[in-house]
């Protein structure tokens, strides 16, 4: 079964922002979903959170099909959104036990889980501070732990480093690849830094609401010009 | 009921009470705002406008106690439109999208928030009864239980609008139109300030408007409620507005209209 199965999806507001994308994902994988601003990364995670009503196509989340079986799919998913998504007023545990009310989990469980994901994520010893303290690192940190509070299977971050300096976008990076191998969640991880990628990654380019290029990354230096390739392409099509 | 799904309501009403202890302005200022009614307002009014004996009074009554019930509604009332005015916020920061992408429906999600709202909303209201008594308006002892459930069946109908209204405004600074044309409408054109009667003699169709506003009934159920009776009318229409227009407040946000506009912004 298919972590993810995205089948001729399209979808318009005033303009058309996907058309006919298709996309499939297997466990464990670590699919990068490579594309410029406006390209349509985030319209399609809104399509498979269920945020945005599907147009046209399909789209099923570990056998889940979408709008029929939004909860169980959204059980099994974890969301780590474009635009920070925190309440700065409340403690980071009071954060991540909200998150882990809302999924369900029973308080004890919750709390264990709390405690591993912070420590996971060198934020052990800020349980109790407000997140409005925390620099953008720890935010973007808080919120993945956030994300993986449910154990989801299926994992999406929408440009989770954007405005972060190099040295946390890489610990994020390397914590979330290390999450494919450690528990065989697949990771979808949207980006328009080319430096994101490292050989041996799955590379799904999107363009102007297409996918133009899905492939497994080779030579990650040659990526620049593969991507203004696909691009270009595209344009003169 | 699956226990996820308390747990889930357990989570809301913690976080909403969180917001509210935060806030402590909140709670003065949903206070102050009917004592400035009760206090001058209604001692302004009192020697200007004496209320015949109408039910649920049993006697002759002062123009401060005929007002508290409807003073309880404006609590209510501006409780369910910061409810509307949090959503709003809450989209514009993100944090609804957490609440929208959890395994719950979404119809139980957005009645998670409603009942979070009305219980954050009685401390206040209580508080207010407890002042008006020592302002020397003191409705009989069982009326203080007895309003309980009334408090929560108005403020859950007035809560449900303030859902309906947070998905129409598209942003924190429509938020000014909502004061003059939910929140003055609903209050000045009820019978908060004035029996029906009195706005019969005066103006007819003013009459029939306060008699159709659902806020009229929300706070003759309070008011009869406080004096330890039911008004089945008041009670009949408070529950059938509060149930449609949830229905509706929920289909607005399971049809994926409320973030669109946001997102569409974010992906342009």
């Amino acid at each position: 079964m298919k972590a993810l199965a995205v089948r001729g999806v399209t979808h318009s507001y005033a303009r058309t922002a996907l058309d006919g994308v298709s996309l499939d994902a297997d466990a464990g994988e670590f699919v990068v979903l490579l594309g410029l601003n406006g390209a349509g990364k985030t319209t399609l995670f809104s399509l498979i959170a269920g945020l945005l009503s599907l147009q046209q196509g399909a789209i099923q989340v570990l056998g889940n099909l979408l709008p029929q079986r939004r909860e169980d799919a959204l059980a099994a998913t974890g969301f780590v959104f474009q635009q920070p998504a925190l309440d700065l007023d409340l403690t980071v545990a009071q954060t991540l036990r909200y998150h882990a009310a809302l999924h369900g989990l029973p308080r004890r469980q919750a709390k264990i889980r709390i405690e591993e994901e912070l420590a996971r994520f060198d934020l052990a010893g800020r349980t109790g501070d407000l997140v409005r303290t925390l620099s953008g690192g720890q935010r973007r940190r808080i919120e993945i732990a956030r994300s993986l509070l449910h154990r989801p299977r299926l994992l999406l971050l929408d440009e989770p480093t954007v405005g972060l300096d190099v040295p946390n976008r890489r610990a994020i990076l390397e914590r979330t690849r290390s999450l494919c191998l450690e528990h065989d969640a697949t990771v979808l991880w949207a980006t328009h830094l080319l430096d994101e990628v490292k050989d041996g990654d799955r590379i799904v380019m999107i363009h102007k609401g297409r996918i133009v290029r899905d492939f497994a990354c080779e030579a990650s230096s040659r990526l620049a010009e593969r991507f203004a390739e696909a691009t270009t392409l595209e344009a003169a099509e | 009921m699956r226990a996820g799904w308390l747990r889930c309501f357990a989570g809301v009403v913690e976080r909403e009470c969180l917001r509210f202890l935060r806030q402590r302005s909140r709670f003065f200022a949903s206070l102050v705002r009917p004592l400035v009614w009760l206090v001058i307002f209604a001692t302004g009014f009192h020697s200007v406008l004496g209320l015949s004996r109408i039910p649920p009074y049993e006697t002759y009554v002062l123009y401060e106690e005929y007002i508290v019930p409807g003073l309880v509604g404006l609590i209510l009332l501006f409780n369910g439109m910061q409810a509307a005015l949090s959503m709003v916020f809450d989209r514009e920061m993100g944090s609804m999208k957490v609440l929208l992408v959890s395994p719950q429906p979404r119809w139980y999600l957005l009645t998670c928030r409603l009942l979070a709202g009305v219980i954050v909303a009685i401390p206040q209201v209580y508080a207010f009864l407890a002042c008006a008594w020592l302002w020397g308006i003191r409705p009989p002892p069982l009326g203080y239980l007895y309003v309980l459930p009334a408090v929560i069946v108005a403020g859950l109908m007035l809560g449900a609008i303030g859902l309906l209204v947070s998905s129409v405004v598209q942003q924190l600074e429509n938020f000014a139109g909502v004061m003059n044309f939910v929140i003055f409408p609903m209050f000045f054109a009820s019978t908060a300030l004035y029996p029906l009667w009195r706005l019969n003699d005066a103006d007819q169709a003013l009459a029939i408007a306060a008699w159709l506003n659902p806020f009229s009934h929300a706070v003759e159920l309070v008011r009869f409620a406080l004096y330890g009776q039911l008004d089945a009318l008041s009670l009949a229409m408070t529950v059938v507005v509060a149930i449609v227009v949830m229905a509706l407040a929920a289909w607005r946000y399971d049809s994926g209209r409320i973030l669109r506009r946001q997102l569409w912004t974010a992906a342009s």
